[in-house]
Parts: structure tokens; C-alpha cells; sequence
């Protein structure tokens, strides 16, 4: 009995961490774009608006370019499906979600890579400039940044011997000293620029750009439409979400359900919420005072974010 | 003693096979060789496997077949995975071969090589002694020499292939000779007991001599940076089945000889050795997903990225002697089977990946993949094949490639704190190389399937395209088929890779990695679970197909133009090419590229505002052919130009040149006598 109401209890706050990046995910691009509007002097569309749009686009017609593929419909499915699955391994709201025992960080980063390779391919597919140019350009960048992911993780997985994400969430909390040690801090730098990155924001990509030739991820989406076009939002709100909630999670891991009460897992939800929408807001904060980056400045960038997290591995080791 | 015997019979049907290929009329002569050859593999296989689940080593000595040593075969555990390795790759060449030979690989001199190749791939692994195995080596290597000048009466590229390829891999038999020979010297044999024994006894300086000299060897056969430059002129040159077995198989067997010296014959050896290894296994891997991501020839594509996954091999290698050398043998051993497995992961995602490339030149008569395009919808299943395998080869879960880079990944994170200066170094600077290495294999392979089959098609050639045959399908589906299952299901190979890694460094015990559907890293904290990975992945795309389908008002898909800026007419032409889509890779990696770039600007007479006509050509060059071989070759030459001055043709000359030598010789003979 016991077990079956474990077993239920962590299903349903792995179902929650799913349900949290999905809508959550939206919510937070109507909460960035709130947030840039307000500073630039504008009201701004609601925060629930990409919520909105979303539950538009599901509903209408779905167009097919005329020399597409299957690759074409199937991309956006993929991308969703692998964020869900990567949303339900790692520990957002509670530290011991389901499948946790193989939320390997590697496993994590290769899941959101399948869906970002496949919406590149689908790029590729419609065979026009637009599509051919951002998917290039989005795996260039997309290539760079790998190597200051990787050695993050590495600097990151030091201190708890294992690059198991819930066991480095759970030795962050038993040794909260690991979060101002030299490695995590830089390792947190690297991450961040790395994320920005993967996620298109400034000073990577415009996301709200409007002209195809400086457009990177847009380019790439530029055919989609009705809800092949929602799925890819709504793919990317969740890797952003995501994405976000790990960062948050490595700094300040307090908060998060390490029990199945109902009770852990809703403070854990509201914590995880209040922490994410405040790295979102600043990260919205910053980004109204930067400009894109021109496409080949990016490498210095990335490299940068490469030697932090260098750095963090060679501190962690020293330190040891 | 029973799997003795069936790897003597494998070989002798094997043999009956190419003798039979060569013998036989047109109609018969593929087919019958090819189930020959099949057969062979399989009875091979079951040897191999019977070794790898005794752990007994299979032995087997004739007197008779080599002349003064005699012929010895001893297969081990760690040879017999590379014995199934070959097999995995040859059973589904051969049935490939059956479609693709009126393409040119249908003659009696081809037939036969292909089946002695073969031959001499299977059993090079078994080779006991070093007469055996400079024998098996020399036959391997000469049958594939004479198989990539198969075309050469009609392209001149393919006998400019054939000349890199002979010189590469004989300069590199002699150093693999030499390394044996003084091993064999100082021991007394020439079994590989013998040397083995005496091995370890050795000064340190001569087993490091012994040690390069064979890294040299067969790191030439295995395509290391920088003797890496005969894999991208011979792979394309040669018929796709042949490709597919240098590229999955050969190459692997240079590995196999670096195993062999390093952790077995050598028994380990200290630090440097294996820096070097790891250094060598980056650089590699580097250069070859780089250029791989820059060519646009789809088969030098392949060619390259062969490179790159040797290098990622050796990368695992050098680490798995780095943490043996510094007393972490159970990291050892979990880098070397890393190795081991990115290595069979290999050869069914390269050997896939070059028999559908072979599809697609039989279908559109070419390789170059700024002339293809859309070959989705006009070979659906070859093209569906293609993107598996490039799936695999971009380690995206949960196909093969992931497995392997995860283990190569999970022992690299464990080895950061040495306690050795150079390796702590090296180790981070390893997985960003990995890491690099996995991004740039995606912008490759992104690139090969996008523009080669997406889109439309960009020559009248990929126009008209036409599924090719049954045989040819089904045995690049075999192939694609053991990615599924290696990469949903890696606890059926992993056993026996375990078993080959206890027989090779041994004293490491013997926990295993799997553990019903997870896979436990000994002594360190990691676990994969593939499967529950693979069916989550399923179920979640299921449940997002059904939202899409439920939540849509109308179930009919309306097909629509592109956007064109507002233009309705958008050709094939506008597309990006491989050339225009490694572009920026090209321009961030300028100072390793260097691309020669050309622009010809032609003005209209009356102005020169106006302008007639635009040229542009831009080119990739190996650096390091150009820097390394280049010289070397323009030295010989002049060497030879210089040598033909002597011989000018007039036979007075010649008179005298005999004169002189005979007047040197008897005053040597004067002086010394």
C-alpha cells in the first residue's frame, strides 16, 4: 500500500513537472516579453497571450509545404516528446522524480539535443534559403556550445562524484558550501551563457525578430504553421523552462520535494515557480540593454563560456 | 577444440568461395560467392561466440599451410569481438554485393578479391604467431588495394587512390613488421605467447620503441590524423561494399593491433605512452568531423567522419592506459570497453551509412551532394535507412552511437582526479574535444541528410532516381536494424565486450555493467537505463501524435507554396547547399581550413559598374596532406628528375658508367684486400 501511494505520488510530480514546463514554459515567454515591454516604455501583449496563441494555432489547419517530407510533421512531435521526457526524469519540484536513477545530465542534454537536430533537419526540408540558413546557422552555434556544456557538466558532477542530476541535487543540499565553491560558481557562468545559446535568446538570437536574413531559429520554424507551429513553441517554451529550472536548482536547491506529500510537492511547485520567474525577469532585465551579437562574434562568446567552465574543473580538482 | 575446427572450416569455406567467385559464369559467380562468404561469416561468428561466452581460447596450428614457420590461429576473447565485428559488417556487404555487382563489381579478379578480402578480415583477429598474422595483414591488404582500383581504367582518381593506399598501408606494414621483429628478437619466437612472456622483461626504452612503432603501423590502417590522408581518396573510390567493410571493419582491425601491442603483447606501459594515444585520438577526431562537416562529396563525408570516430576510439583508448598507469584498473577497464563498443557501434552505423550511400550513387549516378536533394521521396526506404544511421553516428538517443559516447563520457567524468598533473589536464580538455567532436558530427550528418535527401532535387540526375534493388535495401536495413537494437537493448553486446576486456587486461575482477534493463558503472556512481529510455521516448511521442490529432479541428493537411518573400517562384536553385550550409563552420574554423576561395568578376565592356558575369569556387584542402605529404612527394620527385640527368640515352655514357664502376670496385677491393 505504502509503495503504490509512492510509486503514485512520484508519477504524479514527475505528470506536474511536464504539465509546469508545458504551460508554465508559455507563461514565462508572456512573463519575459512583459517584462522587455514594460521597460522599453510599452504595455506589452498579457502575460498569458503565448498561451493563448498556442491554443489558437492548435486549432487551426495544418499546411504542408509542397516538397516536405514526413520529417516535416514528425519534428515538432519529437521535439515536444523529448523535452517531456527530459521535463520528467529531472528533479524540478521534487528531487526524486520518476526514472530519476538514469536523469543522467548527459542524458538530459543528448534528449534536448535529438529535438533541436531534428527541427535543424526539418529545416532543411521544405528546400528553401530561409529554412537551409537557420538550421546552419543554428547547428554551428549549436556545435560550439557543446564543449562548454559538457566540461559544465563535468565541473558541475566534482563534487558529487556523479553526473546523476537528483544525486547532485541532493549532495548541493546535504553540503550547501558546494554552491560558492570556485567550480560551481563557474560552472553556473558557463551554464548560463550556454543557455542562453541553446535557448536563442539575446545576444545569441533575436527571438523577436521580423526580418528572415538576421533570423536564426525563426528561419529555421519559417514554414511551420497551425499546430506543427504550436508544438514548436511550445517545445521550445518547455526547453526554456527547463532549462531555466535546472539553473535554478544548482544555485538554490532549497525548496524542492524531497518527500511524495502532497504538501512538499506543492511548496516545491511554488518555490520552483517564484525562483524561475525570477532568473526569467532578470534575465529580460538584461536583455533589453543588448544588442544581437553578430553571427561570427558568437564563437568568442561561446569560447568564453568554454574556459569558465574549464576553469570550474580545474578549480574542483585543485580543490580537492 | 570444437571452435578450433569451426574456425579452420569458416576459412576454408570461405576460401572455396572466392575461388568459387572467380570461377564461376556471370549469372552464378556473385551469388554463390556472396552466400559462400555469408555462410563463412556466420560459422566465424559462431566460433567467435563460443569463445565469448567459454572465455576458452580457441586454438588451431598447421605445419602445412605457411611454408618454414607454419600457420597458427588462437582466437581470444578480445579477438573474437572483432571476428564478430567483421562479421557484422561482411554478411551484410556480401548480400549487398549481390545487387550493387553489375555496377562495376561483377568481374572474376574483383569477385575474388572481395571474398579473399573478407577472408583475410575474419581471421586476421585469430593470428597467433607473426608470420600469421604479417600474412593475413599483407592478403587483407592487397586484396583491398586491388578492390579500390576496381575503377581505375575508368577514373583516374580511383588509380591516384590505389597509389596513396598501397604506399600508406605498405609504409605501414613495415613499421608493424619492425615492431614485431624486434619483439620477436628479444623474446625468442614468434608466437604471440612467447612474446608476450618476454615482453614485460624488456628495457623501458625498446618497449617504447615497440610500442611507437606499431602505434604508427596500425594507426596508419586506422586512419589517425596524420596518416589519415588515403581514407578520404580511397573510401570513394572503392565500390560501396568494399567501402563499407574498410571503413566498419579494416579500420577497426588497425585498432585491434593497437590493443594488441599496447594491453596485451606490451601488457600497459607508463603515462606518456597513452597521453600520446589520447592526444593522437582527439586531434583525429577533431580533424576528421571538421573536414567531414566541410565535404561535399557524400562518401568523403563518410571517409572523414571515419576518422573522427577512430579518433574518439583512441581517445577512449589513450584514456583507458592513462587510468590503468595511474592505478585505476576498473576505470581502465570502463574506458576500454567504451572503446571497444564505440568501435562495433561504428561499424553498423558506417557500414549502414556506406552501402546507402552506395544506393544512392547506383540511383543518381553521382556523389556530390550539391547535385542531389529530395531523394527522400524518391528512394523512401533507402533514405529512411540514412537518416537512422545518421541518427546513430550523431549519438542521438536511444540509438547505438548514445551508448557508446555515454560510457565514453561516464569514465572520462570519473578520471578527472588522477592525481597525475598531465592526465588531470588532459581529461577535461578530452571531453570538450569529445564534445566538439559530437557537435560538429551533428552539423555533418544534419547536412548529408538534409541537403542529400530533403528538399528538392538539385540535378536531373536526383530527378529521376529510382529505389534500388531488394538486396541492396535489406542488407543496409540489417545493419540499421543492430543500431536499433544495440542502442535500445546494448545489455546483449555489452557481455561479451566485458568478457573481451577481462581477457585483455586482466586482474581487473569481474562485476558486471549490466543489470537487468540499467547499466551500473563498477565502482563509480552512473546508471543508464536505454530501454525505459527508448520506451519512454516512444509513449511520449504517442501521446503527443494523439494530442495534435485530438485537439485539431480538420484532419486533412492542406499542401501550400514556401514563403518567398512574397515571390511565388522559389527553384531549387534558391536552396542551400552543402557547401553554402557548412559555410559558417567553414568561416569559424578558417585558420585550420584554410579554404581556397576564388571570385572571377567579369564587367560589361561599356562600364564597369555593370557587371557581366560572377564566378565563384571555393575549396577545401587537407592542411596536413598539403603541409606533410606534399613536400615529401615534390622532394622524391625532384630526387627521381635529378636521377634521369644519369640517364640520358646515349650508350657511350652507359660505357663509361660501367667503366667507372668497375675501376671503383677493383680499387676498393685493392685497398681492402
Amino acid at each position: 500500500m505504502n509503495t503504490l501511494l509512492h510509486t503514485m505520488g512520484v508519477a504524479g510530480a514527475s505528470g506536474l513537472q511536464v504539465v509546469l514546463t508545458g504551460a508554465g514554459g508559455l507563461v514565462l515567454l508572456g512573463l519575459m516579453r512583459k517584462v522587455r515591454a514594460r521597460l522599453e516604455g510599452r504595455v506589452g501583449a498579457p502575460i498569458l497571450q503565448p498561451l493563448r496563441d498556442v491554443r489558437k494555432l492548435m486549432r487551426k489547419e495544418r499546411l504542408r509545404p509542397e516538397f516536405a517530407t514526413w520529417i516535416f510533421p514528425l519534428a515538432p512531435v519529437i521535439l515536444v516528446a523529448t523535452v517531456g521526457v527530459a521535463a520528467v526524469m529531472t528533479p524540478l519540484v521534487t528531487s526524486r522524480p520518476a526514472l530519476s536513477s538514469g536523469a543522467d545530465l548527459f542524458v538530459v542534454v543528448y534528449l534536448l539535443l535529438l529535438g533541436s537536430t531534428i527541427i535543424a533537419l526539418a529545416g532543411l526540408d521544405a528546400g528553401t534559403a530561409f529554412g537551409g540558413m537557420g538550421s546552419s546557422r543554428a547547428l554551428t552555434i549549436g556545435a560550439l556550445a557543446e564543449p562548454a556544456l559538457l566540461v559544465t557538466i563535468l565541473a558541475l558532477s566534482i563534487s558529487a562524484h556523479s553526473s546523476n542530476f537528483p544525486v547532485i541535487i541532493r549532495a548541493t543540499i546535504v553540503d550547501p558550501g558546494v554552491i560558492i565553491s570556485p567550480a560551481r560558481l563557474f560552472a553556473l557562468a558557463a551554464l548560463l551563457i550556454v543557455i542562453v545559446a541553446e535557448c536563442g535568446r539575446l545576444p545569441v538570437d533575436n527571438p523577436a525578430t521580423h526580418l528572415e536574413l538576421t533570423m536564426i531559429h525563426e528561419a529555421m520554424i519559417l514554414e511551420y504553421a497551425g499546430p506543427d507551429l504550436a508544438l514548436v513553441t511550445l517545445g521550445e517554451a518547455m526547453r526554456l523552462a527547463l532549462l531555466l529550472g535546472v539553473f535554478v536548482n544548482l544555485i538554490v536547491p532549497w525548496g524542492i520535494a524531497s518527500s511524495t506529500s502532497i504538501a512538499a510537492i506543492v511548496l516545491g511547485m511554488v518555490v520552483l515557480c517564484a525562483k524561475v520567474a525570477t532568473v526569467a525577469c532578470a534575465l529580460s532585465f538584461a536583455e533589453v540593454f543588448m544588442a544581437k551579437l553578430r553571427l561570427f562574434r558568437l564563437p568568442e562568446l561561446l569560447a568564453g563560456a568554454f574556459v569558465l567552465a574549464l576553469l570550474g574543473v580545474v578549480s574542483g580538482v585543485v580543490a580537492k | 577444440m570444437t571452435s578450433g575446427i569451426l574456425l579452420a572450416c569458416g576459412s576454408l569455406v570461405s576460401l572455396t568461395g572466392a575461388l568459387g567467385g572467380a570461377a564461376l559464369p556471370r549469372p552464378w559467380r556473385v551469388p554463390v560467392s556472396a552466400t559462400l562468404i555469408a555462410t563463412a561469416c556466420v560459422v566465424e561468428s559462431v566460433a567467435a561466440i563460443d569463445v565469448l561466452a567459454t572465455g576458452q581460447t580457441a586454438n588451431w596450428h598447421s605445419s602445412q599451410v605457411l611454408p618454414l614457420t607454419g600457420a597458427s590461429l588462437a582466437l581470444t576473447p578480445l579477438g573474437a569481438i572483432f571476428v564478430v565485428l567483421v562479421a557484422l559488417v561482411a554478411v551484410p556487404a556480401a548480400i549487398y554485393w549481390i545487387g550493387y555487382a553489375p555496377h562495376g563489381m561483377s568481374a572474376r579478379p574483383t569477385a575474388g578479391s572481395f571474398a579473399v578480402f573478407i577472408t583475410g578480415l575474419l581471421i586476421v583477429p585469430a593470428a597467433a604467431s607473426v608470420a600469421t598474422f604479417m600474412f593475413l595483414w599483407e592478403m587483407m591488404a592487397l586484396t583491398s588495394l586491388a578492390l579500390v582500383l576496381t575503377d581505375q581504367g575508368r577514373r583516374e582518381a580511383a588509380r591516384s587512390a590505389g597509389v596513396w593506399y598501397g604506399v600508406i598501408t605498405h609504409v605501414g606494414a613495415a613499421f608493424i613488421l619492425a615492431a614485431f621483429l624486434i619483439l620477436a628478437a628479444h623474446s625468442g619466437g614468434q608466437s604471440f605467447t612467447a612474446l608476450e612472456s618476454h615482453a614485460r622483461a624488456l628495457a623501458p626504452g625498446v618497449r617504447a620503441t615497440i610500442f611507437l612503432l606499431a602505434l604508427v603501423g596500425f594507426g596508419s590502417k586506422a586512419g589517425v590524423v596524420p596518416f589519415h590522408v588515403w581514407l578520404p581518396k580511397a573510401h570513394p573510390e572503392a565500390p560501396s561494399p568494399v567501402s563499407a567493410l574498410m571503413s566498419g571493419a579494416m579500420v577497426a582491425l588497425g585498432v585491434y593491433g593497437i590493443v594488441l601491442f599496447g594491453d596485451v603483447l606490451l601488457g600497459g606501459g607508463p603515462v606518456w605512452w597513452w597521453l600520446i594515444v589520447l592526444t593522437l585520438g582527439a586531434v583525429s577526431a577533431l580533424f576528421g568531423s571538421l573536414h567531414a562537416a566541410n565535404s561535399t562529396d557524400l562518401k568523403k563525408l563518410l571517409a572523414y567522419s571515419t576518422t573522427d570516430n577512430i579518433g574518439l576510439v583512441l581517445l577512449a583508448l589513450g584514456a583507458s592506459g592513462l587510468f590503468s598507469a595511474t592505478g585505476h584498473a576498473r576505470l581502465g577497464a570502463l574506458s576500454l570497453v567504451a572503446a571497444l563498443v564505440l568501435l562495433v557501434n561504428h561499424a553498423m552505423f558506417k557500414g549502414a551509412l556506406f552501402l546507402a550511400a552506395g544506393s544512392v550513387q547506383v540511383a543518381t549516378g553521382t556523389r556530390d551532394l550539391d547535385e542531389l536533394g529530395g531523394l527522400l521521396r524518391r528512394m523512401p526506404q533507402t533514405g529512411a535507412l540514412f537518416l537512422v544511421a545518421a541518427a546513430s553516428i550523431c549519438a542521438m538517443p536511444p540509438l547505438n552511437g548514445f551508448v557508446g559516447e555515454w560510457l565514453l563520457f561516464q569514465s572520462l567524468l570519473h578520471g578527472v582526479n588522477l592525481g597525475n598533473t598531465a592526465g588531470d589536464i588532459a581529461i577535461p580538455v578530452a571531453v570538450a574535444a569529445l564534445a566538439l567532436t559530437a557537435g560538429l558530427t551533428i552539423v555533418a550528418f544534419v547536412k548529408a541528410t538534409g541537403v542529400g535527401f530533403l528538399g528538392r532535387p538539385r540535378s536531373p540526375g536526383a530527378e529521376v532516381a529510382l529505389e534500388v534493388p531488394l538486396s541492396m535495401r535489406m542488407s543496409t536495413g540489417l545493419l540499421v536494424t543492430m543500431c536499433v537494437v544495440a542502442g535500445v537493448a546494448p545489455m546483449v553486446i555489452l557481455p561479451a565486450v566485458e568478457r573481451a576486456v577481462r581477457a585483455a587486461l586482466p586482474g581487473v575482477g569481474s562485476a558486471p555493467l549490466v543489470h537487468g534493463v540499467r547499466l551500473q558503472l563498477v565502482s563509480v556512481r552512473g546508471v543508464l537505463a536505454p530501454t525505459v529510455l527508448a520506451v519512454s521516448l516512444v509513449v511520449a511521442v504517442a501521446v503527443v501524435v494523439f494530442a495534435r490529432r485530438a485537439l485539431a479541428r480538420r484532419r486533412v493537411v492542406r499542401v501550400t507554396e514556401v514563403w518567398g518573400c512574397g515571390r511565388e517562384l522559389v527553384t531549387a536553385r534558391m536552396q542551400y547547399t552543402a557547401t553554402s550550409f557548412a559555410e559558417p563552420v567553414q568561416r569559424v574554423f578558417d585558420d585550420v581550413l584554410r579554404p581556397v576561395r576564388d571570385i572571377d568578376v567579369s564587367h560589361v565592356a561599356e562600364s564597369r559598374y555593370v557587371i557581366e558575369s560572377m564566378s565563384y569556387r571555393s575549396h577545401v584542402n587537407d592542411q596536413i596532406e598539403n603541409a606533410l605529404y606534399l613536400p615529401v612527394i615534390r622532394a622524391i620527385r625532384r630526387w627521381g628528375q635529378f636521377a634521369r640527368r644519369l640517364q640520358p640515352g646515349s650508350v657511350h655514357r652507359y660505357l663509361a658508367y660501367g667503366l667507372v664502376a668497375l675501376v671503383v670496385t677493383l680499387v676498393v677491393v685493392a685497398v681492402l684486400g
